[in-house]
């Protein structure tokens, strides 16, 4: 089955197309990276799948729900984590926690909140205000409040900016394990490109609002005859795009 | 076990619940603006009292009437339009949008915040005319509460206005929220009867369930009457402007959602 399918979906701001005429399916339990430079439509497409902008044309379909009819059923069901969206600076981790267990309506909560502390490390945290955290602790907080409902479809943008590489790599690791062990599909925006090779099965190259390549990232490496990810993104934002890719045996 | 809209109106409100727990300054705030208030035309009124006898005494009463009635409407507006903008100011609204929150949830949940806020703000204020000038608002009857809820619903209104506004223009239109229905208090006719305002404005006053309410309160102060005409015509009224408002809140919302406003509101 797939977790998102999606449709011809384009955006247009006025004369700006941000996002144009792109369709692509995201198996459930994969973990797809949607890769592009600045202002090439990852943030446009992230925050159409949740919902929280209207498609100019295309059609999203999120678990199995149409996301213009029946968008509040898929969202229960997913969850979200950026560090470009804060959560309330002067509440507590736990009070935060509790906040969005309410707003997930999620069972439990005082146990869920207590599990999601042991395994992200929070148990200190918890009565320290989100807005005295260092960025790796926001970030595990962050986490908390995507996991807290358990979600079987996480959608992350740039999870690890601006943290340190020990920290990055904490980061990375947990959510390996946390998707080995829940099956949670995953689709991660990034610009580290050795995050996306090591967690995402599968990559969606954006460019000007279009996904210009696709496929896993060994396939893309392949075709580019690269070393490395950040070599093939720099085929394709530089415009040398399949000229370098390997001719066919 | 809570219905899932409950317990989501519930976790914004714990939110904002929580902010006060741990800030006596920002609980101090919802009571000192009313409070000052009341000391002031309080003191007022009591001088006019001492200087002119009965008939200021009636017409302090009708002050003091005014002031707290009209800070139900000032203190229902801003609790909901400042629960919003506190919303905007920590940049959660993304957040609060892609969770299973629908929109009239979030409405709900502001509004149950300002029936709060402005409990913790008016009932000082009452408390305080009581003790200092022996005024007790609750003398009007049981009257007084249709007052109330005429005035509080009003206040809803004019913030579904302002977060309205808020969501098609972003922090340009903060400053509504503290001032919009100040440019309203004219045309109330908080502290004197409609037939004084010009006759151009009268039509114009007439439109507030607010000016209905307060020519109520004075009919029952002055002339011990219930005028039940003025409060249908409120509660009428009050019906069509927040039919009004909620209709211009889903349409920005879609508004907002359409131009990708929801994304960057805050910044």
């Amino acid at each position: 089955m797939d977790a998102i399918r999606v449709h011809n979906l384009t955006k247009r701001y006025g004369e700006t197309l941000a996002v144009d005429d792109i369709g692509f399916t995201v198996r459930s339990g994969a973990t797809v990276g949607l890769l592009g430079g600045n202002g090439a439509g990852k943030t446009t497409t992230i925050a159409m799948l949740l919902g929280l902008l209207i498609p100019t044309a295309g059609a999203i379909e999120v678990l199995g729900r149409d996301m213009a009819r029946d968008r509040f059923a898929a969202l229960a069901r997913m969850n979200f984590s950026s560090p470009y969206v804060s959560l309330p600076q002067r509440l507590s981790v736990a009070e935060n926690l509790r906040v969005y267990g309410h707003l997930y309506n999620v069972a439990n909560l005082e146990r869920r909140i207590t599990e999601l502390a042991a395994e992200l490390d929070l148990g200190e945290l918890l009565d320290r205000p989100a807005g005295k955290l260092s960025a790796g602790q926001k970030t595990r907080v962050a986490l908390a409040k995507a996991l807290i409902n358990r979600p079987e479809l996480l959608l992350l943008d740039e999870p690890t900016a601006s943290l340190d590489p020990d920290t990055g790599d904490w980061v990375r690791t947990w959510l390996e394990r946390y998707r080995d062990e829940s099956g949670c599909t995953i689709l991660l925006a990034s610009h580290n490109m050795a995050e996306v090779e090591r967690l995402c099965s599968y990559v969606l190259m954006l460019k000007q609002g279009r996904i210009v390549d696709r496929g896993s990232p060994q396939e893309l490496l392949d075709r580019y005859g690269r070393e490395d990810m950040e070599e093939v993104f720099l085929d394709i934002a530089r415009n040398r795009g399949r000229a370098h890719a390997r001719a066919p045996a | 076990m809570m219905h899932p809209a409950a317990r989501r109106i519930w976790g914004l409100m714990y939110r904002h619940l929580a902010l006060y727990r741990r800030s006596w300054p920002r609980l101090l705030e919802l009571a000192y603006w009313p409070v000052l208030q009341m000391c002031i035309w309080g003191f007022t009124a009591r001088f006019l009292a001492t200087r002119m006898g009965s008939t200021a005494v009636l017409a302090g009463a009708t002050l003091l009437g005014g002031v707290l009635l009209w800070e139900v409407a000032l203190r229902s507006q801003m609790g909901v339009a400042i629960s919003f903008l506190e919303e905007m100011w920590s940049r959660n609204l993304g957040h609060v949008f892609v969770s299973p929150m629908r929109p009239w949830e979030l409405v709900a949940a502001l509004i149950l915040m300002s029936v709060i806020r402005m409990m913790a703000g008016v009932a000082p204020a009452i408390l305080v005319a009581w003790l200092l000038y022996a005024y007790n608002l609750f003398a009007l009857g049981p009257i007084v509460v249709l007052f109330f809820i005429n005035l509080m619903i009003m206040g809803w209104s004019v913030a579904l206005g302002v977060v309205s506004l808020i969501l098609r223009h972003g922090a340009g239109a903060e400053a509504l929220a503290w001032s919009v229905l100040f440019g309203l208090t004219p045309f109330s006719a908080v502290f004197y009867p409609i037939a004084v305002l010009p006759k151009v404005m009268q039509p114009f006053a007439l439109a507030l369930p607010s000016a209905h309410v307060f020519e109520g309160m004075r009919a029952v102060l002055l002339d011990g009457e219930i005028r039940w005409d003025h409060l249908i015509a409120a509660f009428a009224l009050n019906a069509v402007w927040l039919a009004g408002a909620a209709l211009l809140f889903s349409r920005q919302f879609r508004q907002a959602r359409l131009r990708g406003a929801l994304m960057s509101i805050g910044e």
